[in-house]
């Protein structure tokens, strides 16, 4: 799981991360070393999934991205802009361009206020437009994500079901023209038939207003479904990079591969031989394995996985990997690769 | 010894485990009474698996509670009948069912952390249902429990006898949790939404280890869930509720081959699929399910249905069997059947159901939501 190596990196991205850490102190002088040293970009328009288990840094990277905490480490450059170098208003005027949205609708809303408030506040922060004006944005948006405005702006949010709520998250998020939304597990919480309208609803916004969109969720399929471009996390590292529907077909990572053959299929008929289950839990990120991070639970694990790290490397058109014995491509020639010691 | 006596008379028994017949189960609140689950009927064998498929609120939790006995004793209404090895349950006193709790049935909860005592030790938590109910001493259950460990294949097991449910991962809790649940030897688990807290590849492992528990014990299972997924390759029969209520139930196989409900057919339809190319549409089922103090007179999904006709608007269809004996279903206008496809095309045709869905737009999934 090298993580280091910037082979998948596109030039003129919209945003390009390179180099991540965040590290949190645990005490005792140990730290958890939630991200490690990734790097990834999107392109305008793009939207790009980010997928893993719970623990695997996802969350932290798209945290990190707005400076949410700032991370220990790397550089987050936004049309150009280095966003770890800016302070204080620098960074304060960055913000409209870069949104979130969060996992749980319901706790992400102000009980107390009205809903009508609640979507008109960033633009009252920014002192954007007048009341009229803001009043008519508040319509607009809440018409544009499907909920009746004349009955929605005077309510609360605990007058509304989880769909709806994070509907009115979809429409607080678009309230200052982002260029980026970050999505974090936005659907998670939700029904499957909800889901599907939240994952439409998203892709007619992305659509409408230009958007650019981090996808960050556990659910592989519903990643494959809304992905441009999907990258696969584990313990804090890279593990594959690729476009969705080759990267499923034929994943190249033994984690991916293992992650998609634990997916529950909805139909009876199919048998599956090739189960790939992974062995044991997740390895403390205090202390992650030497080398490849994987290798503790890999069936392909060799020596050379615990003493080199594997980078990122090309095994089909635009498809990465980093993996010194990949399920395609043939195993990796010596030199991609760095010692262990030296990450 | 009156104990043992008690279970080879019931190990004479022949019939189903659980007979469960017209259940009602319902909350007082200050708006009326919430009627959770509505008339569910069902039974279940030894050794078999019934999976019970639906989304929040369509009354699956409170199903498997009402049939365990484990709702508060103010407030609920429950009427109708559930024989447990032919022995009626419904009426029962808390007193007596504690002796059905553990020994007879026991559950399988969501949330491994929130089941578990979080100051107590792993080992206490499996013994005290052992020296409780079948009267062990201290070194038998606690020989018990290393055993009931191994069998849920936990790693070291003597050393996580003794530690504390938080210095465990969530799906090693998840395997104590069952090894607790399955400690008394219960010839009914009932595993509500037990994976969903968990991540898809421990999902797996627990899914696994549930299966190869009850084929190994001939237990009787139900398996609650919102995931189509995870009851497709593990029961043999499914229950799909909607509303409160039943709606389609059939062996598993039947079921994914030839679902007759539109519920179950949309809600298939809206799950987003591995095997197609990404940025596919999904089809999202609109509106969402009616209040259950007022459910509507006719047929509970009809608002949200792609299917529906005037008849579905007043009068309720009962459940129903199909070609296939054991197929049931409440619909007037089954999926896949002369008449359904008659109903479907003539509401997209109109782009317009009996209920005033625009069926044709409907599946796309936006569109203002009447608040």
């Amino acid at each position: 799981m090298a993580g280091s190596g910037k082979a998948h990196l596109r030039d003129g991205a919209l945003l390009t991360v390179e180099d991540l850490v965040v590290e949190f102190p645990a005490g005792r002088g140990r730290k958890v070393h939630a991200v490690s040293g990734i790097s990834l970009d999107v392109l305008e328009g793009e939207t790009l999934g980010l997928v893993g288990e719970s623990g695997c840094g996802k969350s932290t990277t798209g945290r990190a991205i707005v400076q949410l905490p700032k991370p220990t480490s790397g550089s987050v450059r936004f049309e150009g802009r280095d966003l770890t170098s800016l302070k204080g208003n620098g960074l304060r005027d960055m913000r409209p361009v870069m949104q979130m949205i969060f996992q749980d609708p319901i706790s992400s809303l102000n009980p107390r206020r009205r809903v009508g408030d609640i979507i008109a506040e960033p633009l009252k922060v920014w002192g954007r437009g007048d009341a009229d004006e803001r009043e008519k944005a508040v319509r607009d948006v809440l018409e544009s994500v499907g909920i009746d405005p004349e009955q929605a702006v005077g309510r609360r949010p605990h007058q509304f079901s989880g769909g709806q709520c994070q509907r009115i998250s979809i429409a607080r998020a678009l309230m200052l023209d982002p260029k980026l939304i970050i999505c974090d597990e936005p659907v998670s919480a939700l029904d499957v038939s909800v889901q599907a309208q939240i994952l439409n609803l998203l892709e007619d916004m992305k659509a409408r207003y230009g958007l650019t969109l981090i996808f960050i969720a556990h659910d592989l399929a519903v990643v494959k479904n809304v992905s441009d471009r999907v990258v696969v996390m584990y313990l804090g590292k890279v593990c594959e990079v690729g476009p969705p529907d080759s990267l499923f077909a034929e994943p190249a990572h033994h984690y991916t591969h293992a992650l998609l053959s634990a997916i529950p299929v909805p139909d009876p008929t199919v048998v599956r031989e090739d189960k790939a289950g992974v062995a044991g839990e997740l390895p403390s990120p205090l202390a992650p394995p030497s080398g490849c991070r994987f290798r503790t639970r890999c069936p392909a694990a060799q020596d050379r996985c615990a003493a080199e790290e594997p980078l990122l490397r090309e095994v089909a058109p635009n498809h990465y990997v980093a993996c010194h014995f990949p399920l395609i491509g043939g195993p990796a020639p010596a030199h991609a690769s760095v010692a262990a010691d030296a990450r | 010894m009156t104990r043992e006596h008690e279970i080879q008379v019931e190990d004479a028994y022949e019939g189903p485990v659980v007979q469960v017949t017209d259940l009602e189960t319902g909350f007082k609140t200050p708006r009326g009474l919430v009627r959770a689950v509505d008339g569910v009927s069902f039974k279940l064998d030894r050794g078999k698996t019934l999976g019970i498929v639906g989304e929040s609120g369509c009354g699956k939790s409170v199903l498997s509670r009402s049939v365990m006995g484990l709702l508060p004793s103010t407030n609920v209404v429950r009427n109708g009948s559930v024989k447990f090895q032919g022995r009626e349950l419904v009426g029962l006193s808390g007193k007596a069912m504690r002796k059905y709790w553990g020994t007879e049935m026991s559950m399988v909860f969501q949330d491994p952390m929130t089941s578990l005592n979080p100051v107590k030790r792993i080992g206490e938590q499996i013994t005290e249902g052992l020296r409780f109910h079948l009267g062990q001493s201290k070194d038998d259950a606690r020989a018990t429990a290393l055993a009931l460990l191994k069998s849920v294949r936990i790693p070291e097991a003597e050393r996580r006898l003794r530690e504390y449910p938080h210095q465990l991962s969530g799906g090693m809790r998840q395997r104590v949790v069952i090894a607790t649940a399955l400690a008394c030897g219960p010839r009914l688990l009932i595993a509500d939404e037990p994976t969903t807290a968990l991540d898809v590849t421990v999902q797996d492992q627990i899914l696994d280890l549930l299966q190869a528990q009850q084929n190994e014990r001939f237990m009787a299972m139900m398996l609650i869930t919102h995931d189509l997924g995870v009851v497709a390759g593990r029961t043999d029969e499914i229950a799909v509720m909607y509303a409160g209520q039943i709606v389609e139930k059939a062996p598993t196989s039947v079921l994914f081959a030839k679902m007759k409900m539109p519920y179950t057919e949309a809600l298939m339809q809206s799950i987003p699929k591995l095997d197609l190319p990404s940025h596919t549409r999904l089809q999202a089922i609109s509106g969402r399910p009616p209040d259950l103090v007022n459910p509507p007179s006719g047929c509970r999904f009809a608002a949200r249905c792609l299917y529906a006709q005037d008849r579905c608007l007043d009068e309720q269809p009962p459940l129903m069997e199909g070609d296939t004996p054991g197929h049931l279903y409440r619909c007037w206008y089954p999926v896949g059947t002369p008449a359904g496809e008659e109903a479907l095309n003539m509401n997209l045709r109109k782009n317009r159901t009996a209920a005033g869905l625009k069926a044709a737009t409907a599946a796309e999934g936006v569109g203002a939501i009447p608040g």
